[in-house]
């Protein structure tokens, strides 16, 4: 076990270099931040020494071990933009994600799983069709629709939701939550279905297969010949055995929800990650960027670890395996 | 079990819904952040506009422009070289420190700070001599009849408070650690900031000891950055907000549909126009060799008669920008009216074309930005389509600005060859638009810098040097008309339009829509 999470931890920080220096490369096409930062009738000659400055006409090799030598100690520099330290922005806007991201996440596996079972076992009812097609719909949508559509249904039509923002925030230490608060109960409703509601068809479509798949099987014939009640068949024995596949995407989801954010965010104006991401974007806001790829990079890491170990909890099967031969 | 709390909580949300916000909370948001409060980091007219409810300068700027007293009451020119300003007396910091000399010579330094982006509000050896408490001087080497036209926006910080909170020099961009400042304000405005989270909300409160007269009757105002588009509409249209900058153009309409809700349209004071590179030898980005055909004036009087610019108006722009025929808004040069654009014309631009030896047209490749200026991207297209009609094919490359500016400045030694920009004059003043836009450079910028096409005609660099420091309105204003019928008369460059501004605002409120898009709440009333 201790060997399998060093390797892990190797393997962890290639990952972490590797994304470190693609995104340098990339940032070579970003565009320039100076213009950005300065007004319109910054001389030529400001704009010149600024880029000095910020080291920009270093090589490229020269700024990339400059990169990583403040990274290895968690000094990203400071927003170009915000005028700020980014681990001081990231530390702000990270808990506004993840609280959106395990809204998502609960939504999707809270409605995803009894519905793949339901559709699984009942397979020709009107239900099941309902629940396809309405799942169907929901991957088809980009999210940027769904979310715009939601607004106008919830906020300007029925007036029920806010359009935008995350309502207000309770200060728990470092951690800003709005779990606490009605209004910010209130916010995450949209988003967090709006981003959910891919990942919610996901798992429906994946339970429903598995589920199919396995009580097609011996055992599940066996279990009925013995006379167990069909609650206990259907989640005690088919519904354990279709869970490996499914913790899987989940965990990987869960990353992808994450980082992915982005578009949700900006639909409904959420104070997190994502946004901070796009605006450092458009503005080449280069600290932030980086910052923001090294915790992208770093949560697919982390989660894929975390999943191998889950893994080896569920399925016997892998635990034997990994001991050496 | 989940499920169960999920559906219970969601309930309860659901019927605690539509709660309304306390009665005279003005809420309103902009498509880009507000970030440091530091008033001297940032040029840029939104953040010196949501800083203008907070802090004041020597002067002020009325809802027509007009330029009024701010802290100090009155001023006059002594001699050519020597402005006097007498302080307003009484004038307290949000901190409760008095207003006095010595700070207007501390932001007269702390303004030409290292960090500081608001180093053109003054000229560089202009001294500022304290004569008492409540008198200044500025003393100057050259005359200057707009020394005072920016200083609206250079806004009086306290000496004591900034070194109290080592703030005595502005942020610099390149700096790695934190001036603590960044995120604090003390201003002697109507207005104080509660709190400020970049990017997500900031709250001000009225300033009850502020010297002016109230005209607004808040409370309590709250900003929030709304970046997507179509949510700042559905916000508006929600009631979750009661006032919003920019609406879509394609969203006016619905805008105006709405019962509770209104579009606020205006002129705004930046001018969109086009540029082509008469400076090189031969075009960096185009199929002629050996010559450059932007040289040749008809090449150029060709391009701009090509260009149907009532089609850009109603098309691309929806009716939302007024033509033009010089570089600058009329709102800012009374005599813009006896400008008239070159009429469109597209068998007088072949003519021309064919005059000019190029009765096939040629290839060009043209820059143009696609987040920066209303439709820009639409425009370039419509502009390529349009010359097309002279035979010209144009390649159209339209990026993110952070790309296009990259390409388009001095920076890159203007490595374009036809290409849209887009300027206000920080100084509301036409000789600004003269020395950066109309005048000569050279290869690396020297002079006009962001004169992006190196258009070049020495007659207007003597009239550039000659309004800098002529004192007679009159006169000044003559040359100014000079410098802009001569670029006029060599369609040097091409001007389209002023594009507009487009709020949404409730119909609760009353709101004053200046030309500069500052949104200034001292000035708002609710219902």
């Amino acid at each position: 076990m201790l060997a399998f999470a060093i390797r892990r931890l190797f393997e962890a920080a290639f990952v972490m270099v590797t994304v470190a220096l693609i995104a340098f490369v990339v940032f070579r096409f970003v565009g320039d931040p100076i213009n950005q930062i300065v007004g319109q009738d910054t001389s030529i000659e400001d704009r010149l020494k600024l880029r000095e400055e910020l080291g920009l006409n270093d090589p490229i090799p020269v700024q990339f071990g400059r990169f990583l030598a403040n990274a290895a100690r968690f000094d990203f520099g400071i927003s170009y933009q915000m005028k700020q330290p980014v681990t001081a922005i990231i530390a702000e806007r990270f808990p506004a994600t993840l609280e959106l991201a395990l809204a998502a996440a609960i939504f999707a596996v809270a409605l995803g799983i009894p519905m793949g079972v339901y559709t699984g076992i009942h397979r020709d009812s009107w239900l099941s069709k309902i629940f396809l097609t309405v799942s169907l719909i929901g991957v088809s949508l980009p999210t940027f629709l769904i979310g715009i559509l939601l607004i106008y249904v919830f906020s300007v039509w029925l007036g029920v939701l806010p359009s935008f923002g995350r309502g207000d925030v309770v200060r728990i230490g470092v951690w800003r939550t709005g779990l606490l608060t009605t209004s910010g109960l209130k916010a995450l409703i949209m988003p967090a279905v709006t981003l959910g509601l891919f990942q919610m068809t996901l798992v429906t479509r994946l339970v429903r297969s598995e589920m199919l798949e396995v009580l097609r099987t011996d055992y599940i014939k066996f279990a009925r010949a013995r006379g167990l009640p069909e609650r206990a068949i259907n989640f005690g024995h088919a519904l354990k055995n279709t869970l490996v596949p499914v913790i899987t995407v989940i965990g990987l989801q869960l990353g992808a929800v994450i980082a992915f954010a982005i578009i949700t965010e900006t639909v409904f104006q959420w104070p997190g990650m994502g946004l901070m991401f796009i605006q450092a974007v458009q503005n080449a806001d280069i600290p932030v960027m980086a910052a923001y790829l090294m915790l992208v990079a770093f949560l697919f890491v982390f989660i894929n670890f975390v999943v191998d170990l889950v893994y080896v909890r569920v399925d016997p099967r892998i635990r034997i395996l990994a001991r050496p031969l | 079990m989940k499920i169960k709390t999920l559906v219970l909580l969601g309930a309860l949300a659901l019927g605690l819904a539509g709660a309304p916000a306390s009665a005279k909370t003005f809420r309103y948001a902009f498509q880009g952040d507000l970030n440091a409060l530091d008033p001297y980091t940032l040029n840029e007219s939104f953040t010196l506009g949501a800083l203008g409810n907070v802090y004041e300068g020597l002067t002020k700027r009325d809802k027509d422009l007009k330029i009024i007293p701010g802290l100090a009451e009155s001023w006059e020119i002594v001699d050519p070289l020597r402005w006097r300003f007498h302080l307003r007396k009484g004038v307290k910091f949000h901190n409760g420190e008095d207003f006095t000399a010595d700070d207007v010579i501390f932001s007269t330094e702390r303004m030409r700070s290292p960090g500081s982006q608001l180093t053109s509000r003054a000229p560089a050896d202009m001294k500022a001599v304290k004569v008492d408490d409540y008198t200044v001087d500025f003393v100057l080497t050259t005359p200057n009849p707009i020394l005072h036209y920016e200083w609206d926006t250079w806004y009086m910080m306290s000496k004591k408070w900034a070194e109290a909170n080592g703030a005595v020099q502005a942020q610099m961009s390149s700096a790695t650690s934190l001036n603590s400042f960044a995120l604090k304000s003390n201003g002697t405005g109507p207005f104080i900031i509660v709190s400020h989270e970049p990017g997500v909300k900031t709250v001000y409160k009225p300033n009850p000891n502020w010297w002016g007269k109230v005209e607004h009757n808040l409370d309590e105002v709250t900003f929030q950055t709304i970046k997507s588009d179509a949510t700042r509409v559905a916000a508006l249209l929600s009631g979750d907000i009661d006032m919003m900058d920019p609406v879509p153009v394609q969203d006016v309409d619905r805008v105006k549909a709405s019962p509770n809700v209104m579009a606020l349209i205006g002129p705004e004071l930046r001018t969109i126009f086009l540029n082509m590179d008469s400076f090189r030898d031969e075009l960096l980005y185009s199929n002629v060799k050996g010559k450059n055909p932007f040289k040749d004036v008809r090449v150029r009087k060709a391009f701009y008669q090509a260009i149907d610019i009532e089609a850009i108006h109603s098309k691309v722009m929806r009716g939302m920008s007024v033509n033009s025929a010089i570089l600058i808004s009329p709102l800012l040069y009374a005599r813009a009216g006896e400008f008239k654009r070159w009429p469109y014309d597209v068998a007088a631009a072949k003519k021309l074309m064919a005059e000019a030896g190029y009765p096939n047209g040629f290839e060009v490749e043209m820059d143009c930005p696609n987040d920066r200026y209303v439709n820009d991207e639409g425009i370039c297209q419509a502009v390529a389509q349009m010359l097309a009609r002279i035979d010209v094919k144009v390649k159209l490359n339209a990026q993110p600005k952070a790309k296009y500016f990259q390409k388009v400045l001095a920076t890159s030694k203007y490595d374009s060859s036809f290409s849209l920009l887009g300027w206000t004059p920080g100084s509301f003043d036409s000789w600004n638009v003269i020395a950066n836009i109309i005048g000569c450079r050279d290869a690396d910028g020297k002079g006009a810098a962001f004169n992006l096409g190196g258009y070049c005609n020495p007659k207007i660099d003597e009239l550039n040097k000659a309004i800098l420091v002529e004192t007679d309105t009159n006169k000044r204003d003559d040359m100014i008309a000079e410098a802009f019928r001569i670029c006029h008369e060599e369609a040097g460059i091409i001007p389209l339009h002023q594009q507009s501004l487009i709020w949404g605002v409730s119909k609760k409120v009353q709101i004053v829509q200046r030309a500069d898009n500052q949104i200034l709440f001292y000035w708002v009333k609710m219902e």
